[in-house]
């Protein structure tokens, strides 16, 4: 197991040399001079000079790469040009924001969804069966932005169930220490906020988990369905067995393999789908992070948003691969 | 003969497809003794799984049924026994092992895991009782490093381990009765005669009666005292090994025989039954072998059969042993005989 993570770690250094190569590029693919079009058209040619000095754009492109590089290593982001901070001092509570949705949403997709499939498929062509694959179907097809404007006006303003922005009440807030607020709620023993923060979680949660949810239904539904019909199922039941056995131990984890596939991929979706869900619900994430950064040609804080986002993806997808590993003693590279 | 263990009367199971009804078990009747091994044979698609799934309750439905009929086990009718009372007899009284060792296991759970699930669902005893026990029984089938094998997964094992595996699981309650659905056709040769041997050993040991059903009459030959041969649904002849194997009676066993190589004459052709098995179908007329049939005269096109009563408790389903038929009778007796 030990050795198996260890040579998943090393598979991941190409994938990260790849992403930095693409941050990187971001700003020199802009047409013309970056540090013009940071600054815009009517800066003058002294700041357009000392901005270029100190991003180091004088600087050949292996070095400049070099120097990116070796200040990511070391923990070094570079700098915001719209508040002048440390990104790397800033960015934190924004990415602890965008997990918290993400994983809440992730939980909500994976546990709605895997039930649901299998129901669908336990009681194949029931009204059940019927009814949750037409919401599934229904799911995947739905806009994210409608869904959370829907949520909104329905849950929050019409019948006043959950709040409709932001990660806690903002007129009585909590001092944060990881930034995960619920975590942090838990730590202070504010059990009363924790029920707050959690209402606060629930429209984004569903507004962003609902098309993996759906999806997953679907995978879990079929793979359920495809697995019950083999051998080793036959061989469980000449021996006895009942169907709650055969169904959450036997198949259940045999038709969890290709929904691992599905999950890991929706994370990837699902961080993309947060700058949407960020800015409807005014979730101080890091998708918001870099939406703002983007009217400010912030370039910098564009570089350490996209670069953390696709370091969020190959996490989950690092632990994907560790679950697939647990749950199949075949696999073996 | 010892008292009857199994016994099916005019089993009827049909599948309801798309393509109409298939009559797959078509009124099969067959006994089973107390300890001993009975085999069934016939070419693939006449209906041997479907007969043994339909003893354990396990035909898919939809589409299949038991239409009518009785499966009589120990004197309990087991198509009117209620799905909690076959839970307690699946695997307890009566196992079941299947053709592919590859594929009958689960492949994420260890050998261990899946023999001790077998003995505690019907078994109160502990867990750690249990795994000595999954050990023994491992032993038991022959299984060398039985203490590690069963820690060990599935794909660690070849395919003629896999089958000791899933015959040690079957064996681990004592049933009454075993059916083996073609246990060695996936196996190659030498593991087939040790897979044979094995269930020969656990019947004489453990009185255990066997249901051994096989396309491949060599395999009768080496384990059963008793042979009944299905074709297209239906059984067209039964008696000891011996005489079947001797001096079969219907048609088509003698196909089946006369298709068997032989150790001493060096044949450059096996003979086989010319065309190919039928559908199994319902509202057909005449004998279902006739098509194939080389003494098939008249009658065997416009009238089905009965299954005639011979002596020695054998059986034929055949119009040549009708003996109103006494003329075309010798003529094909004389055939047979040449
Ligand atoms: N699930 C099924 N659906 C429809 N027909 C089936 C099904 N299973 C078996 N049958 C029918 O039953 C016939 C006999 O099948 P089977 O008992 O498997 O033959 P075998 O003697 O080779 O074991 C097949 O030819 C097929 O027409
Ligand atoms: S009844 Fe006629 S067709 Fe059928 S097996 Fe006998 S001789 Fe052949
Ligand atoms: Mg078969």
């Amino acid at each position: 197991m030990v050795s198996y993570i260890i040579r998943r770690l090393l598979m991941m250094v190409p994938v990260l040399i790849g992403m930095t190569l693409i941050t990187f590029s971001i700003v020199h693919l802009i047409p013309g001079n970056p540090a013009q079009v940071i600054l815009g058209e009517t800066a003058n040619q002294t700041a357009i000079e000392n901005l270029e000095e100190s991003m180091g754009l004088n600087e050949p492109y292996l070095n400049q790469y070099g120097l990116y590089v070796k200040d990511l290593l070391q923990g070094d982001l570079g700098t915001s040009l719209r508040s002048n901070a440390e990104i790397s001092a800033e960015i934190w509570p924004y990415i602890a924001a965008t997990f918290e949705l993400t994983i809440f949403a992730m939980l909500f997709a994976v546990f709605i969804g895997v039930n649901a499939g299998i129901i669908s498929a336990w009681k194949q062509n029931s009204w059940f069966d019927f009814l949750a694959m037409l919401f599934a179907l229904i799911g995947v097809s739905i806009p994210v932005f409608w869904l959370a404007l829907m949520e909104q006006w329905i849950f929050a303003q019409e019948l006043g169930w959950f709040p409709a922005y932001g990660r806690q009440d903002n007129r009585d807030p909590m001092a944060p220490i990881t930034y995960f607020y619920v975590l942090d709620s838990l730590i202070h023993l504010d059990f009363s906020r924790t029920g707050t923060i959690l209402k606060h979680l629930v429209l984004p949660s569903i507004a962003l988990g609902t098309i993996p949810m759906a999806i997953i239904a679907r995978m879990t539904r079929s793979s359920m369905l495809e697995v019950m019909k083999s051998d080793y199922i036959r061989t469980v039941r000449a021996k006895g067995s009942g169907q709650f056995l055969i169904i959450y131990k036997h198949a259940l984890k045999n038709a969890m393999i290709p929904v691992l596939t599905v999950i890991g991929l929706q994370a990837g979706v699902l961080l993309g789908g947060a700058i949407l869900t960020e800015t409807i619900f005014s979730w101080p994430g890091i998708g918001r992070y870099v939406f703002e950064a983007i009217n400010y040609r912030d370039y910098p804080v564009i570089q350490s948003g996209i670069l953390v986002v696709a370091f969020i993806f190959v996490i989950i997808n690092l632990v994907v691969d560790i679950l697939y590993k647990i749950i199949d003693p075949r696999i073996n590279y | 003969m010892s008292e009857i263990v199994l016994e099916l009367k005019e089993l009827h199971t049909h599948f309801f497809t798309d393509n109409g009804e298939i009559p797959a078990a078509n009124g099969v009747s067959i006994k089973v003794h107390k300890g001993e091994v009975v085999g069934i044979v016939g070419e693939s698609g006449s209906g041997k799984s479907v007969t043994s799934l339909s003893i354990m309750q396990l035909i898919p439905s939809p589409p299949g049924r038991i239409v009518s009929g009785e499966i009589n086990f120990k004197g309990e009718n087991l198509v009117r026994s209620s799905e909690k009372r076959m839970k307690k007899l699946r695997g307890n009284e009566i196992s079941m092992i299947f053709q592919e060792p590859m594929t009958s296991l689960n492949p994420l759970f260890t050998i261990g895991n899946q023999l001790i699930e077998a003995i505690r669902i019907h078994q109160k005893i502990t867990k750690k009782e249990s795994r000595q026990k999954a050990i023994k029984m491992l032993k038991l089938v022959g299984i060398p490093r039985a203490d590690a094998i069963v820690d060990e997964y599935p794909h660690q094992l070849s395919g003629g381990m896999r089958q000791r595996v899933m015959i040690a699981m079957a064996m681990s309650c004592d049933p009454e009765l075993l059916i083996a659905d073609e246990p060695t056709t996936a196996l190659d040769v030498t593991i087939q005669a040790q897979i044979l041997d094995l269930m020969r050993n656990l019947n004489k040991k453990e009185n255990t009666a066997i249901l051994l059903i096989t396309h491949d009459l060599g395999v009768v030959a080496e384990i059963c005292d008793r042979v009944v041969v299905m074709y297209a649904g239906q059984v067209v002849e039964q008696g000891t090994t011996r005489e079947i194997l001797k001096n079969p009676q219907h048609p088509y066993s003698q196909g089946l025989i006369k298709s068997l190589p032989k150790i001493h004459e060096r044949e450059q052709k096996l003979y086989s039954i010319p065309g190919i098995v039928p559908k199994p179908k319902t509202g057909g007329i005449g004998c279902n072998f006739a098509p194939r049939c080389e003494f098939a005269f008249e009658r065997c096109f416009h009238e089905a059969p009965e299954l005639y009563s011979l002596e020695d408790n054998r059986k034929s389903r055949c119009f040549l042993h009708d003996n109103n038929e006494g003329e075309v009778k010798k003529h094909a007796k004389s055939d047979i005989e040449s």
